[in-house]
């Protein structure tokens, strides 16, 4: 369990870590190694670094993949790094929101969060991308440059906020059902 | 299109800078606690000025093309990201600390722009 293994990224977990085991009130961020007794955070554990090198390789390849077949017209908006980051905010706020009302951040949960969520989701929404086109455009475009960069925010946190409330809403309807 | 090669060279960096994200977010949540998220805004703030620096080189210092690609799209937009950063406001306004989520929301905006911004102007001098 100590190194990283992309090819299985939810290996079955030992019985002696499952979730109740890892839930009792521990800091969701350490984690025990079975191997030394020692405990180590999750940014640096192996199996983890993995599992978010995974995902973001593939959330940078979508993300790129979409911003190459679909490049922004010097001084206009860059519409698909908006798109790309007002989805990622949208989905990553139904995601945690799923996953942290399923129950405590250890095991299958917390494997799901870093490969989806940092690995996946982090990789393929960028600021970085944003704030540099937004720095361009400042100088040629003003209005183009702050609609951009404040459309991006205000866009980014309505997204999140309506993923948020739609994983809950998912979960009280799975609730009611079972 | 561009090469295969380099479409994959670049995604594989993004992976490598989404690692970096989660050691640079672990080391500074274990370091200071804060009432902001300060950990994205530290990865969004040196992520953009990186990747100005790299797109000024390009412009201006004949930095390739393919250079700007796999260190600037790939490591440093899989380094940065937009999500946690939205969601962390949210989170903050959820929690009825309106001052502080408004407040890292516009701040970390700002301050990212200005840093891409440091980074074009000595990249192109």
């Amino acid at each position: 369990m100590t190194s990283p293994s992309p090819d299985t990224p939810f290996p079955p977990l030992p019985s002696s870590r499952g979730d109740e085991f890892d839930g009792l009130g521990q800091n969701p961020d350490l984690d025990v190694d079975d191997s030394t007794g020692t405990e180590r955070p999750v940014h640096l554990r192996w199996r983890f670094i993995g599992l978010v090198t995974l995902g973001g390789t593939i959330g940078t390849g979508l993300r790129e993949g979409l911003a190459l077949n679909f490049p922004a017209a010097p001084g206009s908006i860059p519409l698909t790094i908006l798109l790309i980051n007002v989805v990622g905010a949208f989905a990553l706020g139904l995601l945690l929101e799923s996953l942290v009302r399923r129950g405590p951040d250890a095991g299958r949960r917390r494997d799901l969060r870093l490969l989806i969520g940092t690995g996946v989701l982090g990789g393929f929404t960028t600021y970085s991308a944003l704030a540099v086109d937004t720095a361009t455009l400042l100088g040629d475009a003003l209005p183009i440059a702050i609609a951009y960069g404040v459309g991006s925010v205000v866009l980014g946190a309505v997204a999140s906020w309506a993923g948020i409330t739609v994983g809950a809403a998912l979960h009280r309807r799975s609730e009611a059902a079972s | 299109m561009i090469a295969p090669w380099l479409f994959v060279a670049t995604a594989v960096a993004g992976g490598v800078g989404a690692a970096l994200r989660l050691v640079v977010d672990g080391a500074v949540r274990s370091t200071w606690s804060a009432p902001i998220p300060l950990a994205t805004l530290v990865i969004n703030v040196s992520g953009s000025l990186v990747l100005g620096l790299l797109t000024g080189l390009a412009d201006h210092a004949g930095l390739p093309r393919e250079w700007l690609l796999v260190a600037g799209g790939g490591l440093m937009g899989g380094y940065t990201t937009f999500s946690t950063a939205s969601v962390e406001t949210v989170r903050l306004v959820a929690e009825k600390k309106r001052v502080a989520g408004i407040a890292s929301g516009a701040g970390m905006l700002l301050l990212a722009v200005a840093a891409g911004l440091v980074g074009l102007i000595i990249g192109r001098s």
